[in-house]
């Protein structure tokens, strides 16, 4: 059977695959938070999720929830703390992985969701929420991004997410989900890992402002299985989330 | 008598202009839009907002004109991403020019937490490496006197007034809130003055009934309001569901200026109070998103 698949659908299979079984999570909300619930469903039934408002959880919410705040999110919680409880956890070294986004993305893995400037017209963008407390104290991050190169950039224009840097006490970014592909981040290089199916080092190369590592054998993604699909299709029914215009496979 | 007879008496008592203001901090839940109305319409200004997340709330205000400066981590609509109000104000100055104050989350937390503590800071390894806590006005680099790793420290904040959705109180301020907590506890110690708006006020034996599930004790509340339904369209555990829709309707309406007064005008301006917000809604909506099933909690036994 040849499934038909978005590409967010491939992408929250790949958060899945970056969370290890008995792992604590910082889980965040879109593409991750499926991922959360696809590891749990899958190959990691004892994984435990921390959000940022205070909330703990040990499987999914019951129904799809537009905010970590939605109501079906509390339902079933192991714990609603306060979210300097939560933070605290992450800054003492007790969540494994945390996933974050941004609007630029440099060599290094740092995140920009701060602010930009071209041609010197300012744009202001909403700031760090968790972000950058997840950047800072997780144990390794894990990077969720739209490919296009006004993003990838050599600097990012602020850093609201830090990266790798001389001094770091703990984690950084270890790897990076695109729409084009997996990338390696952890040895301050980027270097792919896996190319979507269908993609080319060469389209890849023209969507990236900086030097990517791309080699002879690197493998297509892993696409995702029918039982994979049919958890994110449960989870998110109408596609809001993993939705795409862009039919793959 | 902390219980006022209506939020505009509460607003009007409470809150003046060039207020340092906490609200929105039980993050996309509880937030106390009722009360976002009603300084809207008494026209505060030059307000401080204080929050870690706003939502659209903030953008409100400061497409109001009520807001001089901004201390937050995210300033936007969960829903659909960019605050237009807020990146008018920022951007271009409009209608006034806004100072802001970028945290983390965490950091927003620490700040309050340390005015909730009574210590001018508390220091924490959280936004080391990054841009926002570079010539910071409150974060500053610390030795640890211990010998470790330096620190940030992060400077006490203290809000002349926290605004405080919950699911019940009694009059005496006496609050009970369960669900999403965020940064709730934290602003109501650090407030000099915490508005408590519930869903609804009950005899004082209930909240004594179960007091772990006191988040703020009334001894610190200046003013008690019951107005159900005050923070819709967001959500309150086991009473109201978000309302997704007027989340972006809002945002397709604010990308313009005249978007933005035209629903303002709508759905703040010419609207006197919460009850008219929900007749204007209409009661199939209000139907829609009432809690009317039921996840009780176990009984926990008190006796001694």
């Amino acid at each position: 059977m040849t499934s038909r698949y978005t590409r967010r659908e491939l992408m929250v299979v790949a958060a899945a695959r970056e969370i290890r079984d008995h792992e604590v999570v910082f889980v965040g909300m879109r593409l991750p938070l499926l991922g959360f619930g696809l590891a749990k469903a899958n190959h990691a039934p004892d994984a435990i999720g921390l959000f940022e408002n205070g909330v703990i959880r040990d499987r999914p919410a019951e129904a799809f929830i537009y905010t970590m705040g939605d109501p079906p999110n509390i339902v079933g919680a192991v714990a609603c703390l306060g979210l300097v409880d939560v933070m605290s956890l992450l800054q003492q070294g007790r969540v494994d992985v945390g996933f974050i986004g941004g609007a630029q993305v440099d060599p290094l893995g740092n995140l920009n969701t701060t602010r930009t400037s071209s041609n010197g017209a300012l744009t202001r963008l909403p700031g760090s929420g968790g972000a950058g407390d997840i950047a800072s104290l997780a144990g390794r991050t894990v990077l969720i991004m739209e490919h296009e190169p006004r993003r990838f950039r050599e600097r990012v224009d602020y850093v609201t997410s830090p990266g790798h840097f001389p001094g770091r006490r703990r984690g950084g970014p270890a790897t990076l989900i695109t729409t084009l592909g997996v990338f390696d981040l952890s040895t301050r290089r980027v270097r792919a890992a896996s190319l979507h199916p269908g993609v080319t080092p060469q389209q890849v190369r023209e969507a990236t402002g900086f030097p990517v590592t791309i080699e002879d054998h690197t493998p297509a993604t892993a696409i995702p299985t029918a039982d994979e699909l049919a958890y994110i299709r449960h989870a998110d029914p109408d596609g809001f989330w993993t939705g795409d215009s862009m039919k793959t496979g | 008598m902390k219980l006022k007879r209506s939020l505009r008496e509460a607003i009007a008592e409470q809150v003046h202009d060039g207020d340092a203001i906490a609200l929105g901090l039980a993050l996309e839940s509880g937030i106390p839009f009722a009360a976002v109305h009603e300084i809207i319409r008494q026209q505060r200004r030059d307000l401080t907002l204080i929050g870690p997340i706003s939502d659209m709330a903030f953008d409100q205000m400061i497409a109001a004109g009520t807001v001089a400066k901004v201390i937050a981590a995210w300033v936007g609509n969960v829903a659909g991403g960019s605050g237009y109000g807020f990146r008018r104000a920022y951007e271009q100055g409009q209608p006034r020019r806004i100072v802001m104050e970028d945290h983390s989350n965490f950091s927003v937390g620490l700040a309050l937490k340390a005015a909730a503590m009574g210590l001018p800071y508390l220091p924490t390894f959280t936004g080391i490496g990054g841009d926002i806590v570079r010539g910071h006005p409150r974060i500053r680099p610390i030795g640890d006197p211990f010998g470790g790793p330096d620190l940030l420290a992060v400077g006490a904040l203290r809000p002349e007034v926290a605004i405080i959705h919950v699911q019940r109180a009694d009059a005496q301020g006496n609050a009970h809130l369960w669900g999403n907590l965020g940064l709730t506890v934290e602003a109501a110690y650090a407030a000099r003055r915490t508005i408590v708006i519930c869903e609804q006020v009950v005899p004082e034996a209930v909240i004594r009934s179960d007091p772990n599930r006191t988040v703020i004790p009334g001894f610190l509340v200046s003013a008690v309001v019951e107005e159900p339904g005050g923070a819709l369209p967001s959500s309150v555990q086991g009473y109201w569901r978000r309302d997704f829709e007027p989340f972006l309707a809002y945002h397709r309406m604010s990308r313009t200026p005249e978007g933005l007064q035209s629903w303002l005008r709508e759905w703040v301006l010419d609207l006197p109070d919460r009850a008219a917000y929900l007749r204007h809604m209409g009661e199939a909506n209000l139907a829609r998103l009432r809690v009317s099933d039921r996840r009780l909690a176990a009984e926990a036994n008190f006796a001694p």
